[in-house]
Formats: structure tokens, sequence, C-alpha cells
């Protein structure tokens, strides 16, 4: 948790000695707190202190990385319990676990990983894979080097001995998650953690031994650890890891201040771990549906409630349009967009998509904050040249927004307003109705 | 061992209880009534604050066979959704804790009195009873339907900041509630409240609906607008006080995701199976944020999203 201006002037010499640049101690303190300020600027500050400032300092979520081939899954740096605070700043990892006795482990993982869904224009697919060991090394080895022939995605190594699982990273590529340390296991683990420098997860079923094990591997050198609290039903799921998050944000609680890794046994558990504070959800079965689902939440939960994901006003063209093809009128709130493009493009309809600047807000939002009004909309057909371009005089406005209808015919003088439906994908039906007459 | 204080958050509110539906002792004619509301906590934080309610399931039907609904929909109810009476049968079955009856913007006043009456002598569940979301007709059929039920304690609506004195004076006339329905804003839902309890309609009669939208077509914003009014409830601000009632099966069902099998990628998966996550993915998060009343479609989906309320409901285990 950061320091107050205040907090980190207690632990200055207080001389306003001013070679720091500051004119007192407390204007460096508050140039510290805000940020504007570097601590190296003191000539003068203990070691002590420096040690406790640094380590109020670092995040209270410790930022961990798993890579292969140039493929980062970078979790942590989360800051706030609810996206409307801040936002979430990593999106959770959706990864898929097969055991290394799997006789159709190629085959499973080829397929998995060729996966590619096209969500509002962002291509989408799945994170990584968690291969677990059955038996012995040799077969976890074999397996691993399957999965390494048909993915450079991002891997987690299952396995409870340490021995396997030391010869089985050697064939995992770059940075492995190892799963995981436990209360029988934690020093060979985190020796091998250590020196193969690479993130390791670590278990136990209370948030007493989870703490107590995060410490005694840090003792050891490693500190990109990830936590799994061992819950699997939603209601002890949900309690951990709202336990484990706050207590690392609102009580800078460093031994529980790493990601969490869950395995939620159906999708709307998946659901609600996504929503709520595990950055490693490890699904058991590989379903595009499910897969598309849970990659659209992902998005969604994560998208930057301050930033709204908008494209440029203007005007678009949908399958090659002619002066005599229907103008649309919409937002540029990209799902907005992305939902009429999609309806028309998709009917083979020919079309212009005249995107009004909403400042990213989906057509109902933006009505109702102003942000979508006769105005605006009149502001484009008047900038975009609409009007060389077609040889009518109509334009069709979102049914939810019937209402801006008569003071558009005021602004818009000689055209005709007329009025869609609410919904995008009513939008081939009715033009096929209303356009042609 | 190192100590792990368990982090406790300390509220000064809580969600208003509210009843729906009235037995014959209470001048209704429902054999069950359902309450909702009463959270001293987030969602299921039971380590925290109590939780006396669990989120209520409803399933929404129609008093007339719905023209533009999925495939998947009909092949559901089959037969049932050419009768209300029979669909409301078949929603209480399905497992539902109440019905939701929407009517149809070419439904007459006598109609939609009397498929009220047909439906509440075909289930023994409490009501809700909307209009088709268009002010002039929804006050045109709500009026006659809340007289018709007068007592029932029906939850009826669709009361908006452009449209709520007519049917908030229905539903106090006939000892009914409403829902208060605003566009995805914390502001404008609790002003709605205040506007309507100003009217003289108690507060343990008002259920808000904020809006969301679908798993991927900004489902985030009603999700955050709840957890906001949700929070700004816990920490006493009075007019948040309302427990929520969400239409994700609506809102999921007009998606393509779940409303078309053919010419969609094919990196969407199986359309039955694709139309149900979406149904319950889109529910699962609003519930999360506090949603009181989740409204439905489709039985597979209600089914699913009753197991994972029982789990979270479960404490103790």
């Amino acid at each position: 948790m950061a320091l107050t201006g205040l907090q980190i002037y207690k632990l200055l010499p207080q001389t306003n000695c001013k070679e720091c640049g500051h004119p007192t101690c407390l204007a460096f303190a508050m140039k510290l707190a805000a940020k504007q300020a570097e601590l190296a600027g003191c000539p003068y500050v203990t070691p002590e202190a420096k040690a406790q400032l640094e380590s109020a300092s670092a995040p209270p979520i410790r930022l961990v990385t798993v890579s292969n081939n140039g493929t980062k899954i970078e979790e942590g740096n989360e800051t706030v319990m609810f996206r409307h605070e801040k936002t979430f700043y990593h999106r959770a990892a959706l990864m898929i676990r097969l055991k290394d006795d799997d006789p159709a482990l190629q085959e499973k993982i080829s397929k998995a990983d060729s996966y590619i869904v096209d969500y509002v224009g962002i291509k989408l697919g799945v994170d990584g894979f968690a291969i677990e060991a059955t038996a012995d090394a040799t077969k976890f080895v074999e397996a691993i080097k399957v999965t390494r022939s048909a993915t450079k995605k991002p891997l987690i190594l299952i396995a409870a001995d340490s021995a396997a699982m030391a010869e089985g990273a050697k064939e995992a590529g770059d940075k492995p998650l190892l799963y995981a340390a436990d209360e029988s296991n934690w020093q060979k683990m985190a020796e091998l953690a250590k020196s193969l420098k690479t993130p390791l997860a670590v278990k136990a079923a209370s948030l007493e031994k989870l703490a107590e094990l995060t410490e005694s591997i840090k003792k050891l050198g490693v500190e990109d650890l990830v936590l799994d609290p061992m819950m699997n039903g939603h209601l002890d799921s949900l309690s951990a890891l709202t336990q484990i998050r706050r207590l690392a944000i609102k009580k800078n609680f460093r031994a529980l201040g790493y990601p969490v890794i869950t395995f939620p046994n159906d999708e709307v558990l998946a659901a609600q771990h996504v929503a709520k504070y595990s950055s490693f959800v490890v699904l058991d079965d590989f379903d595009p549906a499910m897969m598309y689902a849970l990659l659209a939440l992902r998005q969604n939960i994560y998208t930057d409630p301050q930033k709204p994901i908008q494209v440029l006003p203007g005007l678009y063209e949908i399958n090659s349009p002619k002066p005599d093809s229907p103008v649309f009128v919409t937002t540029n709130f990209s799902i907005t967009y992305f939902a009429v493009n999609n309806e028309v493009e998709g009917s083979g309809l020919q079309g212009w998509l005249l995107v009004a600047d909403a400042e990213g807000m989906s057509v109902l939002t933006a009505w109702a904050a102003g942000k979508f009004d006769a105005d605006r909309i009149a502001k484009a057909v008047k900038t975009t040249g609409i009007e060389s371009k077609v040889n009518h005089k109509k334009i069709i406005i979102p049914g939810q927004v019937a209402v801006l209808s008569g003071e558009l015919e005021e602004s818009l003088p000689g055209w005709q307003i007329m009025v869609g439906p609410k919904e995008a994908v009513d939008l081939p039906a009715y033009v096929k109705t209303m356009w042609k007459n | 061992m190192p100590t792990v204080e368990i982090p406790k958050e300390k509220w000064n509110g809580k969600v208003r209880e509210v009843k729906i539906g009235a037995t014959k002792e209470e001048g209704g004619s429902r054999t069950k009534t359902i309450t909702i509301g009463g959270e001293a906590t987030l969602p299921f934080l039971h380590f925290e604050n109590t939780i006396p309610h669990a989120p209520a399931l409803a399933i929404e039907i129609k008093d007339r066979k719905p023209a533009d609904w999925s495939p998947l929909l009909y092949e559901a109810w089959g037969d049932a959704m050419n009768d209300p009476a029979a669909w409301a049968k078949a929603a209480e079955a399905s497992g539902a804790d109440l019905i939701v009856l929407t009517l149809s913007v070419a439904t007459k006043p006598d109609e939609a009195k009397a498929t009220v009456r047909k439906v509440l002598n075909a289930t023994g569940l409490p009501l809700a009873v909307f209009g088709p979301g268009q002010a002039e007709k929804d006050n045109e059929l709500i009026v006659p339907v809340a007289e018709e039920a007068k007592g029932e304690k029906l939850l009826i609506g669709v009361c908006e900041d452009k449209n709520y004195r007519t049917i908030v004076a229905a539903a106090m006339a006939n000892d009914h509630l409403v829902t208060s329905k605003t566009p995805m804003d914390v502001n404008l839902a609790k002003q709605l409240v205040i506007l309507i309890h100003d009217m003289g309609m108690p507060l343990e009669r008002i259920v808000m609906d904020p809006t969301t939208g679908a798993l991927g077509y900004g489902i985030e914003y009603g999700y955050s607008v709840m957890e906001r009014l949700r929070l700004a409830a816990l920490q006493g601000d009075s007019m948040t006080q309302q427990p929520m009632i969400v239409t994700p099966g609506e809102e999921a069902w007009k998606a393509k995701e779940s409303k078309v099998g053919e010419g969609v990628p094919e990196s969407w998966g199986e359309w039955k199976k694709r139309a149900i996550y979406w149904e319950t993915l889109t529910a699962t998060p609003l519930i999360h944020a506090g949603a009181d009343v989740v409204v439905l479609r489709h039985p597979e989906s209600l089914k699913k999203v009753k197991g994972m309320i029982n789990a979270l409901m479960s404490k103790g285990n």
C-alpha cells in the first residue's frame, strides 16, 4: 500500500537541508508520495528508512511472468477490489489442463492451440497449457516434449515430485510456472524454481499455511510466486479469493501479495474466477463455445472503465455501398459499432455506416449522458460528406433514440429521419421491409 | 505460523427486504411468496455479515407466442408458449421462484386482464407483470392488470423516469410493488427511487432495475453500476438500498451468439451449448454484483444458475 506524504516524512531526516532540490523535507515527502521524485534524491536517508520506503512502494500484488518464445503471460500488479475504482490491469489467463497419460494429448493441444476467435476485432485464444504428471518422470518429460511440438504458448507444469519437475522443466521452454510447492516438498521446489529462475505456485488449504509457506520460500530467494488456496466450491473460493485480494491491497499483507491460480470445474465457477480475483484460470476441457464465452467475459471485466473501446467517428462502407444504399447512424462505442457492422455485413446488404462521436459510449448510455443527440448526429451528417455520396436524403437512427427524430428533422432540413429497430440484430429484416418502400 | 486476520468491512447499511406476492391470508391467492434483499454485506460474503435471502430466479413468459425468439427457446418450451397459463406451469416445474409475464404491444387491456387472471390461476408462484416498454401502452395495460389482481402484491412495471406516475399510482391503489428502471447509471437509479417514493410508495415495495447488457455487449457497464449501487447501499445511502432485478435472459437471447446457429464463425462452437453459456455467463457476474431477482428464459440456464446459487448460499459446508 502506498504511504502518504506524512508517513514518508516521518522516515526522512527532517533537517530541511534542501540538497534534494526541495525547500523542505515535507515538500520532498509529498513529491515522493505523488511519485514525482525519487528517494535517491535524499543523500542522508538511513538504510532502515530506505528499506521501509522501498518495500512500501512495491506493488501490493507482485507482477509474475510466465513465458515462452516471446509470448508472455503477466499477472498481478492489481490495485483495486472493484473495476470501477480504477481498472483491472492484467487479464486473467485462460489455460487448459491435460494429463501426461492422455492418448490424444497432441491432438487436443493442437486443436486448442490453433483456436482463434474474433471479438470486436480483437483476436483471442487460449493463453497456454498445464501438463499434469500422473506417474514417473519419463512419461512426464515425454508429454512435455509432445506438448512443445504442438504449441509455443507458455506452460504450467503440474508435478508433486521435484525430480520429475526438474526433468520436465528442461523441455518446457523459457519460463514455465511450476505447480506446486506444498508443505512436504517446498524446499526442493523452491531450490528448483530458484535455479531455473522461473515462477513457483504454492498451495495450502488455509490462508495461514499459505502465508507461512510463501514466507519460507521467499527466504530461500524465490519471489515470483502464485497462490493456490485449494478452494473448489463456489462459496469457499469466492471467500478465499476475496480475502487474499483484500489482505494484499487493503492491508499490504506481503505474504499473500501474489496472483492466484484456480482450477474451476465448470463454466459458471470459471466465470466467478474471472470476475473475482483469479489470475490463472485453468480449465479441464477445451470447448470452443465455453472458451468464447469466457474470453468475452474476461475482455469485458478487464476493459478500462475510464477508457471505453472506441472506433474513429466517420463514415464506414459496408459491402461496397452504392448511392441508393441505406445510411445507418450509430455511436463510436466499439461494441455498438461492431454489432451494427456485423449484422449488416453478415446479411450481405450494402450500406453506409455513419458513426457519430458519442465519446465512446453505447447508444442508450450516450443518449442518457447527452453525448448522442440531434446536434451530434447532424454534425456527423454534415462533416462526413455523406450527402455527396448518396442519391437520397434518408438516415436510419437506432430505435432506442426514436425520441430524437423530431429534433433531427429540425437540425437536418430536407432529410427524412427513419427510426430503425432497437437492436442491431433486427436491422437486416428492417432494411428488407422498410428501405425499399 | 503467521496470523492472518480476515479483513472484514464494517458496513453502515443494508439492502431493504422486499416481499413479492400475497397468500390468501394476506389478501391474495399465492401459495408461495418470496422475500428478497436484506443483505448486510457484499454478495455471498457470509464471513462478513448476514445474507438472509438467496437471489430469486424468475422465468420470463409472454402473453402471446413471441415471433422473434431464438428457435432454441421454442424447442425448450414447445406448445406451452401458445398458452401463458401452460407456459407459467412449465416455468414453475422448471424450478422458477417467480414468474415474469411480459405483455405485448398488440395486446388489448381486456386481454391483458384475462391473461393475468389465467396465469394467477395456473400457478401459485408470485408474479411480476411488465408492459412492452412503451410508455402509453404500458399505462394502458398495467392499470387494468393492477386492478384485476388487486391485493396479489404483483411486481409491476415498467416505471421509467419519463413514465412512472400512472403505474405507481395503480400499484399504490391496488396493493402491488413496482420496478424502477433506469439506463445503467447510479445517480439516475437513485433519483427514480426518490421520485417514486415521493409519490407515497413505501420503499419496501420498490425494486430497482439498473439495466444490463449481455455478455460481450456491454455487460461491464451494468455490472459496475450494480457494484457501485450495492456499495452505496452498504455504506448507508438510503435511496440505493432497494433490491435489484436484472434481465440477463432477455439480453443474452438478443445477442447473435445465442439467437442464431447459422452463418456464424466456427470458432463460436456448438450453438446450443453456446446459447446456454451466454445466458448463464451473463447471469453469473450480475449475481456476483448483487442481483436479487434474475430473470432468465431457458430452463437449462435456470437449472445451472440455481445450482450455483445453492452452492453460494450453503454456508457451513
